[in-house]
């Protein structure tokens, strides 16, 4: 069996999601890095593997894939039975709920929290640009809605598509690690259930791991 | 108990889950939603949708919002082959492409849609600037779309898919403004979509939208 090669950086948010999947069921994999800084990503060479010149990549043999979301999917049902079942598609209205959840990641969650993320640390760290607060604070806003339902939802259920750990679940972690290293972590003090959510995910191994290869952005 | 799809049929996000409710030929009922009245806002369907939106829908004890998370159960429930699950690369070339449905065409698709549709309902100015900005936006994306297209049938491969289906409520009302006009400079994507309407379901999804 050839190698899962993944083109994307360690630190980098969506890659994160793909590592994670990968180091929840054991898969063996390469990790190829494309360098943002000089543009790498929109090289013909990269463009093939993402025609929206973004990471991350996967390449499985003859498949290639794009899309973060849909290349976890892919590993995790690759290596079912190899690792935890993240997807639950042997139960109709569990599947479903974890379908749910992650959309709600991609659609609610994750359009608020990342240009708070943005704002405060990648623009200033990466670009040498200036937070624009009023970005954040509309955003925190907006984030705060979001963690109220998650709040009430976690209060019913241990994990977001049910009493068992998902796909849905994981998608959120690169961008959540990150707004821990704001001036904004704080928010989730409020939301006591999430919060508890929130550690007791945090400490799996792959998680461990993969927030090891963030280096010195966490 | 048969399902049913909470809130109005004219919603695209109501739509793309009828359009999987009419491919598999399932029994079905639609439950206004009335927006007007903050009805969306209400305990009732708070506990059906918790951030207030459309669709929500429900199957027995089975409850769902996310109009794609709720296609999909349908898909599944009724073993419709637009998943492609027997198959794991294709059905990851299907999940690939719904998500830039959503993460890459929605969004400047959707903003044009709702300047020069919506906005003119409500008597709301037109803010070109958006329009021209979403334009250019769409036209990027079409390119991709039209290099793709060119190599295979459709979006996921030489095989129909949800992919597919779930761009059509969005391109519908696109394809009632003057913007219709863009697809002209991709004829891979104009073949595509014509294709695509000529399905059954498509073309009663169209019937029960414009109603």
């Amino acid at each position: 069996m050839s190698l899962i090669k993944l083109y994307g950086m360690p630190m980098a948010t969506c890659t994160m999601r793909v590592l994670l999947c990968l180091e929840e069921v054991g898969a063996k994999y390469e990790l190829v890095p494309i360098s943002m800084p000089t543009g790498e990503h929109k090289s013909p060479a990269h463009l093939a593997r993402n025609p929206f010149g973004q990471i991350p990549a996967l390449e499985d043999g003859d498949l290639t894939l794009f899309e973060s979301r849909a290349i976890a999917r892919y590993v995790l049902r690759k290596f079912k039975g190899q690792g935890p079942d993240l997807l639950k598609e042997g139960n109709l209205s569990e599947s479903a709920m974890v379908d749910v959840w992650l959309d709600v990641e991609a659609h609610q969650y994750n359009p608020a929290i990342s240009p708070i993320v943005y704002q405060s640390l990648i623009l200033p760290r990466m670009y040498g640009g200036t937070p624009d607060q009023s970005i954040i604070d509309t955003n925190l806003e907006k984030l705060k809605k979001v963690l109220d339902v998650y709040e009430a939802r976690l209060s019913k259920s241990k994990y977001l598509a049910g009493d068992f750990f998902s796909l849905a679940d994981l998608s959120h972690f690169s961008y959540t690690k990150y707004f821990m290293a704001t001036p904004y972590a704080s928010v989730f003090d409020s939301y006591p259930h999430v919060k508890a959510w929130w550690e007791d995910f945090t400490s799996r191994p792959a998680f461990k791991k993969v927030a090891a290869g963030m280096g010195g952005h966490q | 108990m048969g399902m049913k799809v909470y809130g109005l049929t004219k919603t695209t996000n109501v739509a793309r889950v009828l359009i999987s409710l009419e491919e598999v030929g399932a029994e079905y009922d639609v439950v206004p939603v009335d927006f007007a009245t903050g009805e969306h806002k209400s305990q009732a369907h708070l506990i059906r949708n918790p951030f207030g939106q459309v669709p929500a829908f429900q199957d027995d004890d089975v409850m769902l919002f996310e109009s794609r998370a709720i296609s999909r159960y349908i898909l599944r429930k009724y073993k419709s082959n637009l998943l492609r699950e027997d198959d794991i690369k294709e059905a990851a070339l299907v999940d690939v492409w719904v998500d830039v449905e959503y993460g890459q065409y929605n969004t400047p698709a959707s903003s044009i849609c709702y300047n020069v549709i919506v906005k003119p309902m409500h008597g709301e100015e037109v803010d070109l600037e958006v329009v021209d900005t979403n334009l250019e936006k769409l036209k990027k994306v079409l390119e991709v779309y039209e290099a793709r297209l060119s190599q295979c049938k459709y979006l996921a491969g030489d095989f129909i898919s949800f992919a597919d289906l779930s761009h059509v409520p969005c391109t519908y009302y696109l394809m009632l403004t003057q913007y219709k006009s863009v697809f002209d400079s991709y004829p891979h994507v104009k073949a595509w979509w014509e294709a695509i309407m000529t399905r059954p379901s498509i073309k009663k999804v169209f019937d029960i939208m414009s109603a």
